[in-house]
């Protein structure tokens, strides 16, 4: 099985005065596993039905290999899918389900069984062939489904959040089983999530989507350390927003000065994005600023931070450094000399709307 | 109509009762309910009863099974119970092929004319069955005759045809609508539909692959009830079928019990069993294959 290479072009789709597509370019190489990452409501699930050919654009086209498919029918295109919501035929059983396509195809019953059972064995439910959907968890389920859309052997395979519905544990369980599929079967794969972390954690390329556009695709370390825009920086991980000033190719914040990396706007006036990593927090009794609250999450400890002239930050460390920083607590930050993202000064926004996005 | 409708609720009874709950008050429930199913049996049984034994009790002879010997051999009896049995078939396959198609389309590519097409199924039940048959009778006068040699009058001629008056499979297609459509909506809404047949596109299925292999299995209970309650209309339906003047069973009831009192009680029986056991076939033919899975 080999993957083929998706192009995406000029894609527009409008529903009434909503722009779900607005000018999609996108190019997926053979064999790799991109992530479309972007918030509930960018157009994710449009540009992936689009391959699936549930959706037809209003403009633009989809390749494959280089083919137009846009006016393929659904049935004839070279893709399977996993659906966001569990999509089994209730009337099935797991090994009918998986065997689904084989039996449109005129498999004969032997093959289709022989099929069947190794892509339960491939998918971890060997023994589960004779199940049906209402007896099988909600992971199992999304397991059968990705095994039925491996069955006609498609050289592209589309997931639409296939992990929402299912709790953290089996969630990450999952999406490693899934990346170790993918990479054994070369299989060219779009990914779609609005979870940043499952999106760094298994893909090859990560898209980041914003109102139907392009907004950045990248390598996850590269869209994670040198995101291209605000809103990528504020969306995948979190950001601080500082206000800095500008001053030639450098930014003034916070009592230093670091380089600029990106565009900048017009006015001197500046918000300058800092991750919570890059802050180190130093117990001290005469620092600028006074812990507001402390939360432990295992390995790290993420504290919110006021700073004497009203600035709220966040700040991630260790959390065998933070013993001495309870709440109420003063303390002194720096930030690490690095090159940062400013953007167009908005009115002070805490952070807690950069936490809430990117969770 | 009257033997008829009984069936549907008195089959209903059980299947409503409440599921228990905790100790105490599953003992309660389960009091209530036989108390419920006590006074529903009484009211649907009292008059059943009176009726079975006013035909099998006669005053000379005492005991006799004459009255539903009678009917077997009663002139008309065969002809009108097949006609009404065969115009239910017609009437059930054309009202499916109708509405599923319909309301799978709008559905899935315009959810917005849902509500044109809910009201305009359910329509057929605030119109009077006599001014509906005063339309169609008009109608049916229409063919003047310098028309004789059209298709169009022919047409009229054919589906008036008494031996199989497919005007009247018109006639109930449209009175089932409602029921069909609630059905159908019942059970279509129980499914995600749009998933479903977009999986199956996905595996390569054309579109009468997905209806035939997806859409029905998964829409078995919903395609029983239809049925059933189409069965249960058309074997009832007496005020069309009379005015427009053909005789299928309910109307050859009618026309009979003018004779004979005991055998016109037997009848109405008799076709109130019957009904209840076609009804019970089809019920379970539609439940069957969920359960066994
Ligand atoms: N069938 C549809 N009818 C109307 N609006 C739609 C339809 N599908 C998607 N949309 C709209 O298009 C936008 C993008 O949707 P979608 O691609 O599902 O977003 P995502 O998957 O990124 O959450 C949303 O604003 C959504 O409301
Ligand atoms: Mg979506």
């Amino acid at each position: 099985m080999n993957g083929a290479r998706v192009e995406f072009r000029g894609l527009r789709r409008t529903f009434g005065a909503t722009v779900a597509l607005d000018g999609l370019d996108l190019t997926v190489e053979p064999g790799t596993l991109i992530a479309l990452l972007g918030p509930s409501g960018c157009g994710k699930t449009t540009a992936l039905r689009c391959v699936a050919g549930f959706e037809h654009p209003d403009a633009g086209a989809v390749l494959l290999d280089g083919k137009d498919i846009t006016r393929v029918p659904a049935n004839r295109r070279d893709a399977g899918m996993v659906f966001q919501s569990y999509s089994l035929f209730p009337n099935l059983n797991v090994y009918d389900n998986v065997a689904f396509g084989l039996r449109v195809r005129k498999v004969p019953a032997a093959k289709r069984r022989a099929r069947a059972a190794e892509l339960l064995e491939l998918v971890g439910l060997p023994a589960h062939g004779e199940r049906y959907p209402h007896q099988l968890s909600g992971g199992q389920q999304q397991r059968v489904a990705l095994a039925r859309a491996l069955a006609l052997e498609p050289r592209v395979l589309l997931l639409d959040e296939p992990l929402s519905a299912l709790d953290a544990k089996v969630r990450v369980a999952l999406r490693e089983e899934i990346r170790r599929l993918q990479l054994s079967l070369g299989i060219t794969t779009i990914f779609v999530t609005h979870d940043q972390e499952e999106a760094l954690s298994v893909a090859d390329q990560v898209a980041v989507l914003r109102s139907g556009r392009l907004e950045q695709v990248g390598a996850p370390a590269e869209v994670y350390d040198r995101p291209a825009t605000p809103f990528v920086a504020e969306f995948v991980g979190t950001m601080n927003r500082l206000p800095g000033r500008l001053d030639g190719q450098e930014v003034e914040v916070a009592g230093q000065r670091l380089p600029v990396h990106g565009e900048t706007p017009g006015t001197p006036e500046v918000d300058v994005l800092v991750r919570p990593e890059t802050v180190l927090v130093t117990a001290a009794y005469d620092g600028e600023a006074v812990v507001l609250t402390s939360s432990f999450r295992g390995a790290s400890v993420r504290l919110l931070l006021r700073t004497d002239d009203g600035t709220e930050l966040l700040a991630d460390l260790p959390a065998h450094d933070a013993a001495r920083l309870a709440p109420g607590q003063r303390a002194g930050f720096r930030l690490v000399q690095r090159p940062v993202l400013v953007g167009p000064r908005t009115t002070v926004s805490p952070p807690a709307t950069a936490t809430a996005a990117a969770d | 109509m009257a033997p008829l409708t009984p069936a549907v609720p008195a089959a209903a009874v059980p299947a409503a009762a409440p599921p228990a709950g905790r100790q105490g008050r599953a003992r309660r429930v389960r009091v209530w309910r036989g108390v419920v199913l006590a006074a529903a049996a009484l009211y649907f049984l009292t008059p059943l009863i009176t009726s079975f034994v006013f035909t099998v009790n006669d005053p000379v002879r005492g005991f006799t099974l004459d009255a539903y010997l009678e009917i077997f051999s009663a002139e008309g009896f065969v002809q009108s119970l097949l006609l009404s049995l065969g115009l239910a078939a017609a009437t059930i396959v054309v009202v499916l092929l109708l509405t599923l198609p319909a309301m799978l389309a709008v559905r899935l590519s315009a959810p917005r004319l849902r509500p044109v097409l809910e009201v305009i199924c359910t329509l057929p039940l605030v119109v009077p069955p006599i001014t509906f048959v005063a339309g169609i009778s008009t109608v049916l006068r229409w063919g003047p005759d310098h028309l004789a040699a059209t298709p169009f009058y022919q047409t009229i001629i054919a589906v008036q045809n008494p031996a199989f008056p497919a005007v009247l499979v018109i006639a109930y297609v449209v009175l089932a609508l409602p029921f069909v459509y609630r059905s159908l909506d019942a059970g279509l809404g129980a499914i995600d539909v749009r998933t479903l047949v977009e999986a199956a596109r996905n595996c390569g299925a054309s579109w009468p692959h997905v209806l035939l292999r997806v859409i029905i299995p998964n829409l078995r209970a919903g395609l029983a009830s239809a049925s059933f309650l189409t069965l249960a209309l058309v074997l009832g339906e007496y005020t069309v079928a009379r005015l427009l003047g053909y005789q299928p069973f309910p109307v050859w009831i009618v026309t009979i019990s003018g004779s004979n009192a005991a055998m016109s009680v037997a009848v109405s029986i008799f076709s109130l069993l019957f009904a209840w056991l076609l009804l019970l076939v089809l019920s379970t033919a539609g439940t069957r294959k969920r359960s066994g899975s």
